[in-house]
């Protein structure tokens, strides 16, 4: 297969598709090319975008590629869509996702003692965002219920990985003497339990 | 009447104790418990005053800061006099208002980033928005914002004597399922039409609450404020017989 062919099979998919595509989902179509390959052809083609003056981009997200448009065309598609991207986060489910997405997998009282609320609420609107998954139970008192971010997270804030991220000692404040996580959690570690399940500590 | 202000001013009491602190220019490490324990609560009282909601979380913070200034004003003990490190009572305040406002900092970086990608448009972000058949499933809130405004439109009638029990929910439930069989989406104010009064309507919405409870029917809506729809729960077949 010649190489302007592959790249033409390569945009149709990324054309279609209405989620990120994996380089193995392009690999299994086209069966000839290494995962090099792809990336180039998919590297060519986003440049050709680039430089062509097209309205689309493409980009890595949760570890896939996909086409977008130019951020400078949002305003006329809002025109279009009226009511698209015009929800956002609020400040609560902002905070609360990214104490998940660092501590992950994160409790609910491991939220709590970090934010100083009740997030109960919060969390769930986040589950049933599909921003946040539970994760499984902790294997401590109470066996609390535990949170972790999704795809749909990576998706929904444009991120390739978690890596992608600040690292959280990159915020200043967070020299020499605050940084212990594990002191901090030791020493929560009564109040949280009281919170979480009062049923199964009722036992 | 009185009205209620619903305010979301502040987070948790972090937050409000973190907003004191910058609008004071206080060094973190070294706060003026005093000083602040006075503010936060002179806040506290504002709040009351508008009548805002006072969540537990924020009494609890009172307690607290009002511990670490008792602490503070007494003398060391005799035992800490030892020779031996000396805890600072705000020491744990402190860190763990650092650790939240490092997480509120991330918090704005997400929102940066939700900015920048709402900017950038797929084909399902178009596809999501314009399907037009996404249900909403109808609050409770909402349920009853449908009653009083179906209970505004009755005839004004003076309803002192006592009246029998015409209209019971059993039979309501038993109508109301019937009418799906036949019709399986039915709008919540076409079944309030016909109703003669305001016992009826009452019937009738507490019948599709316990329905709902049931969970015979799902009300929903396509979006916010619109028409809400009674929808049998095919999930959950019954039979009426």
């Amino acid at each position: 297969m010649d190489r302007e062919q592959a790249k033409k099979i390569i945009e149709a998919m990324l054309f279609v598709s209405d989620k990120p595509l994996f380089l193995n989902e392009i690999k299994n179509v086209l069966e000839d090319l290494d995962a090099a390959a792809i990336k180039e052809a998919i590297g060519e083609l986003g440049k050709y975008y680039e430089e062509s003056g097209r309205a689309f981009r493409i980009a890595e997200i949760a570890g896939g590629y996909q086409i977008l448009t130019d951020p400078v065309l949002a305003p006329w598609l809002k025109k279009l869509y009226k009511t698209a991207g015009a929800d956002r986060l609020s400040g609560p489910a902002l905070e609360t996702l990214a104490i998940i997405a660092y501590k992950q997998p994160a409790s609910k009282p491991e939220i709590e003692a970090i934010r100083g609320v009740n997030v109960d609420g919060v969390l769930k609107t986040l589950v049933e965002k599909n921003l946040v998954k539970i994760a499984g139970r902790r294997e401590t008192v109470g066996r609390p219920i535990i949170y972790g971010t999704t795809q749909e997270f990576l998706q929904y804030f444009g991120l390739n990985s978690l890596d992608e991220l600040p690292k959280l000692d990159e915020f200043h404040f967070t020299e020499n003497d605050i940084e212990l996580p594990e002191h901090l959690k030791k020493e929560q570690e009564e109040p949280k339990n009281e919170i979480s399940e009062p049923t199964q500590e009722n036992r | 009447m009185s009205y209620k202000v619903k305010l979301e001013v502040f987070e948790g009491p972090l937050d409000l104790l973190l907003y004191l602190i910058k609008k004071n220019e206080i060094d973190i490490y070294d706060i003026p418990i005093a000083d602040i324990t006075e503010q936060y609560l002179e806040y506290l009282e504002l709040m009351q005053l508008l009548d805002l909601n006072i969540a537990g979380e924020f009494l609890v913070m009172a307690a607290t800061l009002i511990h670490i200034k008792s602490k503070m004003l007494l003398p060391p003990d005799e035992a800490d006099l030892l020779p031996q490190e000396e805890e600072d009572p705000r020491e744990e305040l402190v860190r763990r208002l650092l650790e939240y406002k490092k997480f509120k900092e991330v918090a704005n970086v997400l929102q940066d980033l939700e900015g920048q990608r709402k900017k950038m448009w797929t084909r399902d972000a178009a596809i999501e928005m314009d399907g037009g058949d996404v249900f909403f499933e109808a609050s409770l809130f909402d349920l009853i914002t449908a009653l009083t405004r179906v209970l505004k439109d009755v005839p004004k009638e003076v309803f002192q004597e006592i009246i029998k029990d015409e209209f019971t929910v059993e039979q309501k439930i038993h109508d109301l399922l019937h009418m799906l069989v036949m019709t399986p989406v039915i709008r919540l104010t076409e079944l309030f039409k016909n109703a003669k009064n305001k016992l009826e309507i009452i019937a009738t919405f507490l019948a599709v609450l316990e329905l709902i409870r049931l969970k015979e029917i799902i009300v929903a809506q396509k979006r916010s404020f619109d028409e809400i729809e009674v929808i049998r729960n095919e999930k959950h077949r019954l039979n009426i017989e």
